[in-house]
């Protein structure tokens, strides 16, 4: 959804959950697919104002991957990674789950540096 | 490690449930990672195709300038002579000067169209000199020779101008007895599938890139090759005017320094005979930009195509009719001292439109008679006087022209059953015959209903998924395949997979920007994608500069100091760089990548420029205002000169710039006197030799512009030129660096 795109893109960092709760409360009665500016506007300035859904800080980012990685080894396997995202939590779609994967491992390689990968995509945000 | 089940169970619940949130939060970065990162390509894109279709927009604005000069400025022989001049007129400018000299560039423009004064014989004395290691080819073309062709090009051989010559006389030939919209058919039959392939290849084969030359040879080539089963439609960008803007003018030029314009006369005329559009099976049309609500392939099956010239600009016959009502709805309708363009279909949605009514009438039978003016629907228009004498003078070169085309036909070699018929008339589209082809050419599709005029390219119009439901059901269609647009994956299905864009330029804006695809129709024509994306970008797309930029910024930038602090907010830095550059882009998004000196939300606008202009290599004085506007006009002035030096030759004389100069001053309202542009004119030619080339023309236009300066110090140093004197830094192969984005 693109509205979910713009949100997040404006800095804000809801989960699936919390989206949907927003798509819902601009959405049309009927709904048509398409969300109205005019709707959408004071909405989102609400959001931007009170600071909701606050990006997540790079420390706790690592903290959830090594809870994934109990034995602090400093990386997942493809297989675990794959297990976590796609049934835990609010589970990635297979092309999502695609996309993380190509961008944090070679074709060849089987673990997630995840110290690294995170390194990585920080950098490449800003 | 618990000792008991229950707290083990317990622990265990526990690090489920830390294993929950972790992921959960993961995924919620992701996620707004992944949409941070869409953002930024989606800005991207419109960066590179608003800067795209700006190139094109102002393409189109300097071709209207020039109609509005051809149209204001009767074209005279004697030099003396005085016309009434219609509104609008400069006076600034000279009858006589404006007259003469428009009507040189008038007459010439249509001479090497209509007159194939070198005729077959033109390459046949050309001598190919024994040191050519290049590719022959000899007549009728053989399969092995066009992969030879292919091979030769691959190894960076260039053709010679014979072969060039000669394949471009041979490719004529061959499309002369093509029909405007040409017909395919696949050949599935239940058991077997007969049909060789067959491969329709949608326009826009120049213009990009530095092998426009050598694509087109191949093209053709194996056009020859294989005649039946290889099809070429013509695109907007098969238009001597739009090469003329984009670089492939240029590349013929420089690849061909002896013949290059002898082989630009001969493209010209070969882009002019490719077919409009391709059917297959009648049920699948294929054509190169779009259409629109009032697209009549009757019309267009029957039009004589050749003479679209350009699609940009068109002299088209009861012209001074329109120009009259184009005059007087500009009047009625716009502001002071704009004209309509007149392939504006400002009748798009307005059935009843006087420009409609004459067309259809007159399409027939207008063809055989040159019609004065008819209804005079002006209802303000100029003085009979004034009109009848434009009428004269147009109707004089008209009958100039075509004594020239009478000429033509009579040549055994070309048969043209329809020229023949209408042999010894004028052979001028109607304003309804070229506006359809310019709509298929030029139009995009769009979300929304109905038909409006396409303002970003300035010509054609956006079409909404009802005109394409109705043009299917009228003509007994199932779907429209078009291109003009470039697609990050190549291809794009809309109006509910009734309209298929397809994009085969992978890499067209940048390296990594999109994919390439091309379709393949299968049995009941289902269509299938195919995509790739070429790995080793070699070269990077010509882009229009921003020339632009760092001049009408500083004094808009000024405009929001008020209290001269060198200092302003960062949204007035966004509202004043969106009102220099109109891109309608999103500043505000941008202004990270582009301005990281900002402190307190204000920004030190001058500093920021100079930063700027260092990185784009300018050097110049960015003080002086005339500087300003000729600066943003600088690849306009490119074009110009191209233009004027009609022949090709990389030379306009003296007297020619100064005409030059004072048109275009005209046009951009500023005063020139004219003994200063004499002792310009002169000072220009650096060698004396009487001419002026490109370099001394457009260095001409940074010296004046110094010396009209406000005084200003400036800080800037003068004119360190790192690419030799008088030459621009190369505008067109840099690749703008607007933003640093992760692709």
């Amino acid at each position: 959804r693109e509205i979910g795109t713009i949100i997040r893109s404006l800095g804000c960092c809801p989960n699936e959950g919390e989206l949907h709760d927003l798509i819902a409360e601009v959405e049309e009665e009927e709904p048509t697919g398409y969300i109205r500016f005019e709707k959408f506007l004071p909405v989102m300035t609400n959001i931007l104002v009170e600071k909701r859904y606050r990006p997540i800080p790079e420390e706790i980012l690592l903290q959830a991957f090594e809870v994934l990685d109990p034995t602090k080894r400093g990386f997942l396997s493809k297989e675990e990674l794959i297990k976590y995202m796609t049934e835990e939590g609010e589970p990635f779609s297979q092309e999502e789950m695609e996309e993380m994967l190509s961008a944090a491992i070679g074709p060849e390689s089987n673990f997630i540096h995840y110290r690294d990968y995170i390194t990585m995509m920080v950098i490449d945000e800003n | 490690m618990g000792s008991g089940a229950s707290t083990h169970h317990h622990f265990a619940f526990q690090n489920a449930e830390k294993a929950f949130k972790a992921a959960a939060l993961i995924q919620r970065w992701y996620r707004r990672y992944m949409a941070r990162l869409e953002m930024r390509r989606q800005c991207t894109w419109s960066i590179f195709q608003s800067m795209e279709y700006a190139g094109q927009q102002d393409q189109v604005k300097l071709h209207d300038f020039f109609s509005y000069l051809v149209d204001h400025f009767t074209p005279s022989s004697h030099r003396e002579s005085e016309y009434g001049l219609p509104h609008g007129a400069s006076s600034c400018l000279g009858v006589t000067y404006g007259g003469d000299f428009l009507n040189r560039m008038f007459t010439e423009e249509r001479v090497p169209q209509d007159s194939e004064v070198e005729k077959c014989s033109d390459y046949e004395s050309i001598e190919v000199p024994d040191n050519y290691t290049g590719p022959h080819l000899s007549f009728p073309l053989l399969p092995d020779q066009a992969t030879a062709l292919v091979e030769a090009f691959r190894l960076k051989q260039q053709l010679h101008a014979r072969y060039v010559l000669n394949l471009l006389h041979e490719t004529r030939k061959h499309l002369v007895q093509l029909p405007n919209i040409n017909r395919v058919s696949t050949c599935y039959s239940e058991e077997i599938t007969v049909c060789e392939r067959a491969y329709v290849f949608n326009g826009d084969f120049v213009d990009r890139g530095k092998d426009s030359v050598e694509i087109l040879m191949v093209l053709f080539a194996f056009m020859l090759v294989y005649p039946k089963e290889f099809h070429l439609n013509r695109g907007n960008h098969e238009d001597h005017m739009v090469n003329l803007r984009y670089g492939f003018t240029k590349e013929v030029m420089q690849k061909y320094k002896t013949h290059g314009k002898k082989i630009l006369q001969r493209l010209q005329d070969v882009f002019c005979w490719l077919p409009l559009a391709t059917l297959v099976d009648e049920k699948v049309l294929i054509l190169h930009g779009g259409v629109s609500d009032t697209t009549d392939l009757e019309l267009l099956s029957k039009l004589d195509r050749h003479k679209i010239v350009s699609t940009l600009r068109c002299k088209t016959r009861k012209e001074n009719e329109k120009q009259a009502e184009e005059k007087g709805k500009a009047k009625q309708t716009s502001s002071a001292g704009s004209l309509a363009p007149w392939f504006l279909p400002q009748s798009c949605s307005l059935p009843s439109s006087p420009l409609h009514l004459s067309s259809h009438k007159t399409h027939k039978a207008g063809r055989s008679s040159s019609v004065p003016c008819s209804t005079p629907l002006d209802p303000r228009g100029l003085s009979r006087q004034a009109r009848r004498s434009v009428d004269l003078e147009l109707e004089r070169c008209r009958q100039q022209a075509g004594f020239l085309v009478i000429k033509e036909k009579e040549e055994p070699w070309v048969f043209n059953p329809e020229a023949d018929s209408a042999a010894g008339e004028l052979l001028e589209p109607t304003q309804e015959e070229w506006r359809q082809v310019v709509d298929i050419l030029w139009s995009d599709p769009m979300a929304q209903e109905g038909c409006k005029a396409n303002t970003v390219r300035g010509g054609g119009c956006y079409f909404g998924p009802n005109v394409t439901k109705q043009l299917l059901q009228k003509y007994n269609l199932q779907f429209l395949i078009r291109s003009h647009e470039c697609k990050p994956e190549g291809y794009e299905f809309c109006h509910s997979r009734k309209v298929l864009t397809i994009f085969s330029a992978s890499n067209y804006y940048a390296v990594g920007s999109n994919r390439g695809a091309y379709v393949k129709l299968g049995p009941a024509l289902t269509p299938h994608i195919v995509q790739y994306q070429a790995n080793k970008a070699t070269h990077m797309l010509t882009m229009r500069q921003r020339q632009d930029f760092p001049m009408n910024l500083l004094e808009e930038f000024k405009k929001h100091d008020n209290g001269k602090t060198g200092l302003i907010t960062l949204s007035d830095w966004a509202a004043a760089v969106e009102s220099v550059l109109h891109l309608g882009l999103p500043w505000r998004m941008l202004r990270p990548q582009l301005v990281n000196s900002s402190t307190d939300n204000m920004l030190e606008y001058k500093s920021w420029l100079e930063d700027l202009a260092k990185e784009q290599l300018s050097h110049e004085n960015i003080q002086s205002s005339l500087l300003e506007t000729l600066y943003r006009n600088r690849s306009n002035l490119e074009t110009i000169f191209r233009m004027i030096d009609s022949d090709h030759s990389g030379f306009i004389s003296l007297d020619e710039f100064r005409q030059t100069w004072k048109l275009f001053s005209s046009h951009m309202k500023m005063d020139i006197t004219d003994d200063g542009i004499c002792d310009l004119a002169r000072s220009i030619d650096f060698n004396k030799d009487g001419h002026i080339d490109i370099n001394e023309f457009l260095e001409a236009v940074r010296l004046v512009e110094q010396s009209c300066s406000e005084g200003d110090a400036a800080d800037c140093p003068q004119a360190t030129n790192t690419q030799g004197s008088g030459s621009w830094p190369a505008t067109e192969d840099s690749l703008v660096s607007v933003t640093q984005v992760a692709s």
